[in-house]
């Protein structure tokens, strides 16, 4: 195997990010006894727009364009849909970083959580690259590690240590189903390396095995982006976590998990020779996406809590997205998935901000249910605006992006000939508006209940909110760039 | 590049009101108002359309068009542009809001740069309304006007301001979807033939019988079923028995500005996008519903006028008439005659601006009685002669007093339906809806009789006094306006006509 140094500088965005996680162990590790949140923020968040920027001037520059460059013996590749997802992760990181800045002012181990966060985004940077199961497995666990001790990192706050423990629990159960599904996939086909899985699936006649590691790596998949059946833990480890790590999980985490799927699942089980076979993966997911719509739009719906209501419109968003997986093989695969990937960038900025408005009303120690957001606009005008913004993104409206992005998805599907996954995605879509409108209602109409603390401004905070509401309506006239998440899916599925 | 700078304009007036301190607001956002409307008044000296800008051989004025988003299978196009239908609108929408804005001075107290900036946003999506001629983008300014209603309601609004506004924003936002589903489904339904959601692209398509068949629906059923979904949800809108429940809440709720702009502007949304939609792209689809559309439209006449007679509050009292002078407009359409169409069109203006002056005075009487109950009031005429006078001109114009705008409008629709082609009995429904004109005048005299002459008495604890100058200007201005436009109607009727000519002769008609 030989490494030189254009391996490492095409990856550079991931270096850059685990560079940066041992730069803030040290930085903290200089002067044990204090912390200096300022210097830790500013190094993080140097760090994630360094590989932000990189992965930008990649992208454009179209590195890994028409063909990905395959690096370290085929384990990892660089390519549209990589740069892609790497910029999608590194825009929230950067976000949840700003917002930590003023979260976590009175947290005594602020050095490690920005490290973690910082090297949980390495870890979603490197399932964008990932293109080996292996790879793939080491990456994830590197973001599921530090996200269980980011959601636990509350250490005095009972909902946030049981959160990391469900979360955890959850977790490993998931990673056993995950690693086991690898090792009956390499039991099969000999080999880890996509290219090489696909080449074996097509040769095989252990069709049984296969079909059960196939099955067990979409259970993987369900639990990394909160899908059905996998999707127990996001509602409890987003209302226990800090709101800025459940801004992270609920969308950088998703992403990563998303773009996984798609490289895994396209080139390493290839739907012309596995449906052959009788595993049809697109089968399985359009299940999950129909089922996940409904049951995460639906359970919004009932709930009186604020994150718990994010958390399950978080599980309803990552239905729409499967239909990015659910609908391919009906001949319009570059546009549905290119929707998908769109999606998620927009999703990426609203709901991020929608987790940090949160985050901002648990600074100013507002309660949790929708009654204690009552009246809020009184207070805090501009970030109440931004919030709206979001929601009613989120809700599709045409005031931001999610519409735009929804409105792709659903046409690629219709014309992929799945018109029935628009037409659930389409109701889900009309019923999530009860739920979004009732906490704009509270937040803008409503009287407010009583007063709080608004002794300290948290700029950052404030900063954060407002850059993704402004990245949230731009992506309107900006819906263009469409056409590069186009361009990143045609290179995956030529 | 006039109308993006109108826009433009527009939303960096709602952006530096917003920022404004409260003291400055009200006055910093009617100098900004002015902008856009001297702006319509500059694009009027160089208006130079022909035609219908959706039919082929027109001339649209100021017309721009740029690809905006080349998403498959049908692109987005930044296409806009005004004819004769859209243009009176715009003027319409421009003149409306600086009258509103300073009809606001008086009972807007609170978060009031919040207020008014929401008014100028709303005002810049409306002119995107009137002006967009590319499906997509005009859905994103339609949506884009209904979530300033929704805030304008429920924050500055009355008692029960939650409820309205809910019911405001769930109805008209289910009624958003039902018809942007038709209509999509529509455009697929036309395969190959269109390559983006343009509205003429589209229309010459469904004239070119280029409907194929969508979700399992043949051709036929695609374009009636289509027609229907779009109805619905512009039905809400204007609005049409029965779906009109929630317009008398939000009007009653509803801050006097916000209720100008509500029924002078809003509710033209829904009678414009009907005529665009319903009755240009699918006239035919129209014709042959004509009479389930004409009795919807007839009944929403009688009906709405028997409720606004039965009411006791002043407001819901014009609210509800409102439902009954847009039931005219509905019977203009489906004539599908010049004078039918054409009056509909002149009607929509007309009505704008005098159920605005009549929601006017009735807030001017309620800032100084903080009552609007007919019974709590009596006599106030010796009062406030100026308010009084003016309440009976509005009411006059409302019943269609000739050489008032109301009456052209309401003669020309008249006209046009008696003399239908397309309207199986049209004389029958023309003479029918005919009779609710006397409803109105009975309602409208009853509620004048009463609350303005005879023994002063009021039953709340104020004194009545001098309404402010800048509460009676803004009255003075829409009444000069509605007699201008009643004495020569040919102001606006002459483009009007001219963009109706040639929507009329594809139904064969007159």
């Amino acid at each position: 195997m030989v490494t030189d140094a254009s391996t490492w500088i095409a990856l550079a965005p991931v270096v850059v990010l685990a560079v940066t996680s041992f730069v803030l162990f040290l930085a903290d590790s200089i002067k044990p006894g204090e912390t200096n949140n300022a210097l830790l923020a500013g190094l993080s968040l140097a760090g994630i727009l360094g590989a932000l920027a990189v992965s930008v001037w990649y992208f454009f520059t179209g590195v890994g364009r028409p063909e990905g460059l395959s690096l370290l013996a085929d384990q990892v590749v660089v390519d549209g849909m990589s740069l892609f997802f790497t910029f999608v992760v590194a825009s929230v990181a950067a976000l949840v970083v700003l917002g930590s800045y003023d979260y976590l002012h009175d947290h005594p181990h602020k050095g490690e959580f920005y490290s973690l966060i910082v090297l949980a985004t390495t870890g979603m940077a490197l399932m964008a690259n990932a293109n080996s199961l292996v790879v793939a497995f080491v990456a994830i666990e590197l973001s599921s590690l530090s996200s269980f001790a980011l959601v636990a990192s509350l250490k005095h706050n009972r909902g946030s240590i049981e959160a990391g423990l469900k979360y955890f629990l959850i977790g490993a159960l998931s990673s056993a189903i995950l690693v086991y599904g690898i090792s009956l996939v390499y039991a099969v086909t000999g080999s880890l390396q996509l290219d090489a899985v696909a080449a074996g699936v097509a040769e095989t006649d252990n069709i049984g095995i296969l079909g059960i590691g196939v099955l067990m790596l979409v259970g993987g998949v369900a639990y990394k982006t909160a899908s059905v059946p996998f999707h127990f833990w996001a509602p409890e480890a987003y209302e226990g976590a800090p709101a800025p790590v459940s801004a992270f999980l609920s969308s950088a985490s998703k992403a990563a998990g998303f773009v996984i799927a798609f490289r895994v699942f396209i080139e390493g089980f290839p739907l012309e020779t596995v449906v052959g076979l009788g595993i049809d993966w697109v089968l399985i997911f359009q299940v999950l996406a129909v089922v996940t719509m409904i049951v995460g739009n639906f359970a919004a719906a009932m709930q009186e809590n604020v994150k718990r209501m994010l958390a399950y419109s978080s599980v309803g968003h990552a239905g729409y997205v499967l239909i990015g997986l659910a609908a391919l093989g009906g001949g319009n695969d570059v546009a549905v998935m290119g929707a998908a990937m769109m999606h998620l960038l927009v999703y990426g900025f609203m709901n991020t901000g929608a987790f940090l408005f949160v985050a901002l009303a648990e600074y100013r120690g507002v309660g949790r249910t929708f009654e204690d957001y009552n009246g809020l606009w009184h207070r805090a005008p501009i970030a109440c605006a931004a919030m709206t913004v979001f929601l009613f993104s989120l809700a599709g409206l045409p005031i931001g992006g999610g519409f735009l992005s929804k409105y792709a998805l659903f046409t690629a599907a219709i014309g992929a000939g799945y018109w029935w996954l628009a037409a659930v995605g389409a109701l889900a879509s009309a019923l999530s508006l009860f739920y979004y409108s009732r906490l704009v209602k509270a937040i803008l109409i409503e009287d407010p209940v009583r007063e709080f603390d608004v002794s300290r401004q948290p700029v950052g905070l404030y900063v954060a909110i407002v850059a993704a509401a402004i990245m949230t309506i731009a992506l309107l006239p900006a819906f263009p760039v469409v056409d590069l998440a186009q361009a990143a899916a045609s290179t995956l599925l030529a | 590049m006039l109308i993006e700078t109108l826009i433009a304009v527009t939303f960096v007036a709602a952006l530096v009101v917003f920022l404004t301190p409260e003291a400055y607001a009200p006055q910093v956002a009617f100098a900004l108002s002015l902008l856009p409307f001297v702006g319509s008044l500059f694009l009027w000296t160089r208006f130079d359309a022909s035609g219908n800008a959706l039919l082929e051989g027109s001339t649209v004025a100021f017309e721009t068009q740029a690809q905006w988003i080349a998403l498959d299978p049908y692109a987005i196009n930044w296409h806009v542009g005004l004819d004769g239908v859209s243009f009176p609108l715009l003027v319409l929408t421009t003149v409306l809001v600086p009258l509103a804005i300073m009809s606001a001075w008086t009972p807007i107290q609170e978060r009031i740069s919040q207020f008014y900036g929401l008014i100028l946003f709303m005002e810049a999506s409306l002119i995107g309304v009137f002006s967009t001629l590319d499906f997509f983008v005009w859905f994103v300014f339609w949506e884009a006007v209904l979530i300033p209603m929704y805030l304008l309601i429920g924050v500055w609004g009355g008692p029960r301001r939650k409820y309205a506004a809910i019911k405001f924003f769930v109805y008209t936002n289910v009624a958003s979807l039902v018809m942007f589903i038709g209509f999509i489904a529509l455009v697929f339904g036309l395969g190959d033939s269109v390559n983006s959601f343009d509205m003429p692209a589209i229309t010459q398509a469904l004239h070119d019988g280029q409907l194929s068949g969508f979700a399992g629906l043949g051709p036929d059923m695609l374009a009636l079923v289509s027609f229907i979904a779009i109805f619905f949800g512009f039905a809400v809108k204007v609005p049409i028995f029965p779906v009109h429940t929630w317009l008398p809440d939000a009007h009653v709720e509803a801050p006097t500005p916000v209720s100008v702009l509500l029924a002078g502007v809003l509710l033209k949304m829904g009678t414009y996008a009907l005529l665009r939609f319903n009755f240009t792209m699918l006239y035919d689809v129209a014709a042959t519903l004509a009479v389930p559309i004409a009795v919807l439209g007839v009944f929403s006449v009688i009906y709405g006028a028997m409720l606004a007679l039965a009411q006791q509050d002043l407001k819901r009292i014009v609210a509800y008439s409102s439902i009954s002078s847009m039931g005219y407009v509905i019977l203009g359409l489906v004539a599908f005659t010049v004078y039918g169409i054409g009056g509909a069109t002149f009607q929509m203006v007309a009505h704008g601006l005098i159920s605005g002056l009549m929601f006017m005075v009735v807030g001017v009487i309620y800032n100084a009685t903080h009552t609007r109950m007919v019974g709590d009031i009596s006599g106030i005429a010796d009062r406030m002669p100026i308010t009084a006078g003016i309440f009976v001109a509005a009411a006059f114009g409302y019943m269609g007093l000739p050489l008032m705008a109301g009456f052209a409008g309401e003669f020309l629709i008249f006209l046009g339906a008696f003399q239908s082609t397309v309207l199986p009995g049209a004389p029958l429904f023309t003479a029918i809806a005919m009779f609710g004109i006397v409803i109105v005048a009975g309602y409208l005299l009853f509620a004048m009789q009463r609350t303005l002459f005879g023994a002063y008495r009021l039953e709340t604890d104020y004194e009545i006094t001098r309404a402010p100058l800048h509460d009676v200007v803004p009255l003075f201005v829409l009444i000069a306006l509605i007699i201008l436009l009643g004495v020569d109607p040919d102001i606006f009727f002459t483009m009007i006509q001219d963009a109706v000519d040639p929507l009329v002769e594809l139904g064969g008609g007159l």
